[in-house]
């Protein structure tokens, strides 16, 4: 819009109105401004767009900030991430829906710190579940019977030492498992299903976010558990029955410390 | 407490600010501003002088774009709106209508101009968040500024080359 030949280039247009300009060029500018009618139209509305953008969020400064974001509710917030199971479920037990939205997240007496990953990773996981719950004749790729091959063969794809939990004490049976793209690169994907036909999935993949407590989150008819243990993200898809998929999330998370406490 | 804790704490106000024009959605602000908290507070050691408030700046910026990355992996996006035509004139419309100028932004030029104008950080410090030369930072604004004048006067949207 300004002549290469132009005595006022229009990076000092933009510095004009941000403040930025140097004070010996303030007259240049301002009379290059008088001379030039149609470009004084134009910086006007890029000053009109700051003026806009600044009454349409500058309340906000004034607004009172929520208790989670004060100090002191950070720290305390982010020491409870290191905590064992049991306080987890402690703290899952008084947490509340967030009201409505077709997602809720639970994150009292944990961090959402990480929240935008474990929130790509669950929805990631809960989509799986919606795609396969309802597949009758080829809801996985390897059968429950052939469980070692598989632990090995999705361990070697995603990357960790990975385990299937036995739940058959809670009533469920491994129909079998698949590997499915996940956040950073492959996740693992088991199916169990219960006396009944409900059935639950457990999705793994690297974790991309430090360990994590449990957190549950819930769309229309499905809700998942979700967990990271510093390698590997869990999450625990299910019907939206909370007691019951955090009674399996439970089961499960027990199985592979389990498995950990013998490997180890 | 602290200095390095007065002046995150006193700079919280203005990130919910930044981080509620970059998301237009109050919650994923406060999460986000919330994530920018917890990771100051854990990398504090590793904070030597300078200052505070562009740090949280750019651990903001960083954090969104990690966010709207994990968003563009998802093929559904947020809903369309009944009405995504430019608003008519008046005071609520206005409101919505620069909302939805800045949301057809290019990511880094929407960050180079709320920092600037909402933020009112200088051209150096908003080219120390975004970690480019000063020249590409007035080259955001620029651009920014004539996409937002093109939505706000009915016009198309400018065509994003592709090269």
């Amino acid at each position: 819009m300004i002549d290469r030949d132009s005595p006022v280039t229009e990076d000092e247009l933009h510095a004009y109105i941000d403040g930025e300009l140097p004070a010996d060029r303030m007259e240049a500018v301002t009379a290059w401004l008088a001379a030039h009618p149609e470009q004084a139209v134009t910086v006007a509305s890029w000053r009109a767009q700051s003026e806009r953008i600044r009454a349409r969020y500058g309340t906000i400064l004034e607004e009172v900030v929520p208790e989670r974001l004060t100090l002191d509710q950070i720290v305390r917030n982010d020491r409870a991430n290191g905590r064992s199971w049991k306080a987890f479920a402690a703290a899952a037990a008084v947490v509340a829906f967030l009201a409505g939205g077709a997602t809720g997240w639970f994150a009292h007496g944990a961090s959402i710190g990480t929240r935008p990953n474990s929130f790509a990773v669950a929805n990631g996981a809960l989509d799986a579940y919606r795609l396969y719950v309802v597949e009758v004749r080829h809801p996985v790729e390897v059968p429950g019977t052939e469980r070692q091959h598989m632990t090995q063969w999705l361990s070697k794809r995603v990357g960790e030492d990975l385990r299937v939990p036995d739940l058959q004490s809670i009533g469920l049976k491994l129909v079998g498992g698949r590997l499915l793209p996940g956040p950073t690169g492959a996740a693992a994907f088991y199916m169990y299903e219960g006396a009944s036909g409900e059935r639950f999935t457990i999705y793994c993949a690297k974790a991309i976010a430090p360990a994590t407590a449990f957190r549950y989150t819930t769309g229309d008819r499905a809700a998942a558990v979700y967990w990271a243990d510093g390698k590997v993200a869990y999450v625990v898809s299910g019907p939206a029955d909370r007691e019951r998929l955090e009674k399996v999330a439970k089961a499960a998370y027990e199985q592979m410390e389990k498995d950990d406490a013998k490997r180890s | 407490m602290p200095a390095f804790r007065q002046n995150v704490e006193a700079t919280i106000p203005a990130l919910r600010r930044y981080a509620r024009a970059l998301t237009r959605d109050a919650d994923i602000a406060d999460d986000l501003v919330q994530d920018t908290l917890v990771r100051a507070l854990r990398s504090e050691h590793l904070f030597h002088g300078g200052d505070v408030r562009s740090w949280l700046y750019t651990i903001l910026t960083n954090l969104n774009r990690n966010r709207l990355r994990s968003l563009a992996r998802r093929p559904a996006l947020s809903p369309i709106e009944d009405n995504d035509a430019p608003d008519l004139a008046g005071p609520e419309a206005g409101g919505r209508d620069i909302e939805r100028a800045l949301a057809t932004l290019v990511e880094d030029q929407r960050n180079a101009l709320l920092l600037v104008v909402l933020e009112g950080l200088s051209y150096r410090e908003v080219a120390e968040v975004q970690g480019v030369p000063i020249g590409t930072v007035m080259s955001r604004l620029a651009r920014a500024r004539v996409q937002i004048k093109t939505y706000l006067d009915g016009g198309r949207p400018a065509l994003r080359r592709v090269k």
